[in-house]
């Protein structure tokens, strides 16, 4: 990723020089100037100054407001769901995305290439366009809906409908964060297993999925990341009932057309700070496997 | 994308067939199923009627607002994005990881909550909100706030695609071009451009698929007052919602379409001009 091996330390320069610090190192390309004041204005004007309009407005509830409005029976209810739902369909996501990034790199059929750029259409189609798409198929009287009815499944309006966009949506992050890497899988490793006169399944098993389980990780946490506030693509087939199957972002929205601002943006910092403590969850577990993987 | 699957590595020949007759099964279900049946849908009152619900005024003038909220996010964030990587990748500077996080940020809320931000700045009680209300000025359902929104969305496909290709190309060869005598513009224009053109692209036709098709930000600013403040997603909700089936689908068939030309160009770019796309889009 972008942020690996970034920040370099200021390296000294020359004895010459008598200053022992500065920001940045000198350099004989212009723009400098220009450059980071077009980058910081922006991210001010744009990321920074409205989050911290996000961070601060449910403090004028206070402390008590801010934590009643997040232990509500209704909004707990919501934060359940979103993010029950979002780890269930990423767990889902990482045998589903193995099996598609596999097929890809390791067989040749006809129409592979076809499968390979298809694997991006979750990212490409608009998700209010898979939203109604996928109510239309799940639904009663839809093709795989009308199925599933005559076995008693309730699939669209149900926690199950909401499941089947959040694994549609977090799919192509699995198959994208693994593909290079099973490419990849060191070779001689693969052919030492093979002369060790390990069978086909062992060598899948114990020399490959610890070689892309980072990776198989690191798609799995971007699934989650994105099925939590996922929006379009499940509030037409969630049904929306309070309680049952109404998810966390739809909350936001509703509080917002009570004109209850501060209870908005509770969820909305809510749901930011459960995020980024399961995505460190996530970070940690993903260096502990690399460092076991290397050793 | 394009490299075929590996020669000497495991491949478990016997049941090949099973997992590829699988992976190929579970695509068509989860991921092509939807996009056929938007097609389905929109054309199953015939053609006759499909150009009718695209004709019809509303249809119109959300196409008309989506286009022009796209017209002016996707330059903005392009010039940012070519800004920030210019910094970022050519300079050593302290802080540069926050910069990057921050840059990274938008991927990581919550549409919903990328529209709330700006209501909780420009809305009737918002921090700017009896400013705006006493001057006649109106942000939150407006195109204003349309744009705000989209531009939070999008903010980062530019720079992402950027930031890691002009880190790897270093800068030797621009300050070549500055030891040689040229001034920093020529230099820019002559060189930099030139190495990250295809990059640029990319990252462009990413950022204007996901600005024409966003959803949950736009809604949140929108108040969806029909052909004014409905951009085409918006639209499609609005039908689907009046159980206007076929007029929805017309809608969202437009989408899908623009969703599926970006994925071809977007194919097209990875196999032709692979070497000069960032490292992670080099399959």
């Amino acid at each position: 990723m972008i942020d690996q091996a970034i920040f370099r330390p200021v390296v000294p320069a020359a004895a010459k020089r008598p200053r022992l610090w500065h920001w940045r190192e000198p350099s004989i390309l212009p723009g400098f100037p220009l450059g980071l004041g077009i980058t910081l204005l922006y991210l001010s004007l744009i990321v920074v100054i409205p989050l911290a309009a996000l961070a601060i407005r449910p403090w004028e509830l206070g402390l008590s407001g801010f934590w009643r409005v997040l232990t509500d029976e209704r909004v707990l209810r919501a934060f359940r769901l979103s993010f029950g739902l979002s780890i269930l369909a990423a767990l889902l996501n990482a045998p589903l995305g193995l099996l598609i990034a596999w097929s890809l790199t390791r067989y040749q059929f006809p129409g592979r290439r076809i499968l390979d750029a298809l694997v991006d259409l979750p990212f490409a189609l608009p998700t209010a366009v898979a939203g109604i798409a996928l109510t239309t198929i799940y639904a009663p009287n839809g093709p795989i809906g009308a199925l599933a009815a005559k076995f008693g499944i309730k699939t669209a309006y149900s926690p199950l409908g909401i499941f089947i966009a959040l694994v549609f949506i977090g799919l192509p992050f699995v198959v994208r964060a693994i593909q290079p890497v099973l490419q990849e899988v060191d070779r001689e490793v693969e052919e030492a297993a093979q002369t060790l006169g390990a069978s086909s399944f062992q060598k899948a098993f114990l020399v490959i999925l610890p070689a892309i389980a980072p990776a198989l990780l690191s798609g799995v946490s971007l699934a989650f990341a994105r099925a939590v506030g996922e929006y379009g693509s499940v509030v037409f087939i969630a049904g929306n009932m309070p309680f049952k199957t109404e998810i966390a972002p739809l909350l936001i929205v509703i509080k917002l057309e009570q004109y209850d601002y501060a209870g908005a943006a509770a969820v909305g910092v809510g749901m930011l700070l459960i995020s980024f403590a399961a995505l460190i969850v996530f970070n940690a577990a993903q260096i502990l496997l690399a460092r076991k993987g290397r050793a | 994308m394009s490299s075929s699957p590996g020669s000497s590595s495991i491949r478990m020949p016997g049941i090949a067939p099973l997992l590829v007759f699988a992976s190929i099964a579970a695509m068509v279900l989860l991921v092509v199923g939807p996009l056929a049946i938007v097609f389905t849908e929109a054309f199953s009152k015939g053609l006759s009627r499909f150009f009718l619900e695209i004709r019809e005024p509303d249809a119109v003038a959300a196409i008309r607002l989506t286009l022009l909220v796209a017209a002016i996010s996707v330059p903005l964030n392009a010039v940012f994005g070519i800004a920030a990587a210019w910094t970022v990748a050519k300079f050593e500077f302290r802080g540069k990881s926050l910069l990057l996080t921050i840059i990274d940020l938008p991927f990581s809320i919550s549409p919903v909550v990328s529209g709330l931000v700006w209501v909780l700045l420009f809305g009737a009680q918002g921090w700017f909100g009896e400013w705006l209300i006493d001057h006649d000025v109106k942000i939150i359902f407006a195109t204003t706030g349309l744009v705000l929104a989209t531009v939070l969305v999008t903010l980062p496909f530019v720079a992402r695609e950027l930031i890691p290709l002009m880190q790897d190309q270093g800068s030797d060869e621009e300050s070549a071009a500055i030891t040689l005598g040229a001034d920093g513009f020529t230099t820019f224009w002559k060189i930099t451009i030139p190495n990250i053109k295809w990059a640029l692209l990319y990252g462009v036709l990413l950022c204007n698929a996901r600005a024409m098709g966003e959803f949950g930000a736009v809604s949140v600013v929108s108040g969806h007052i029909r052909g004014m403040t409905t951009t085409l997603p918006l639209h499609v909700e609005v039908l689907y919602n009046d159980y206007d089936f076929v007029g929805a689908f017309a809608a969202a068939s437009l989408l899908a379409s623009l969703g599926l030309v970006t994925l071809v160009v977007k194919t097209a770019l990875e196999w032709r001009h692979a070497g000069e796309l960032s490292a992670t889009r080099r399959h």
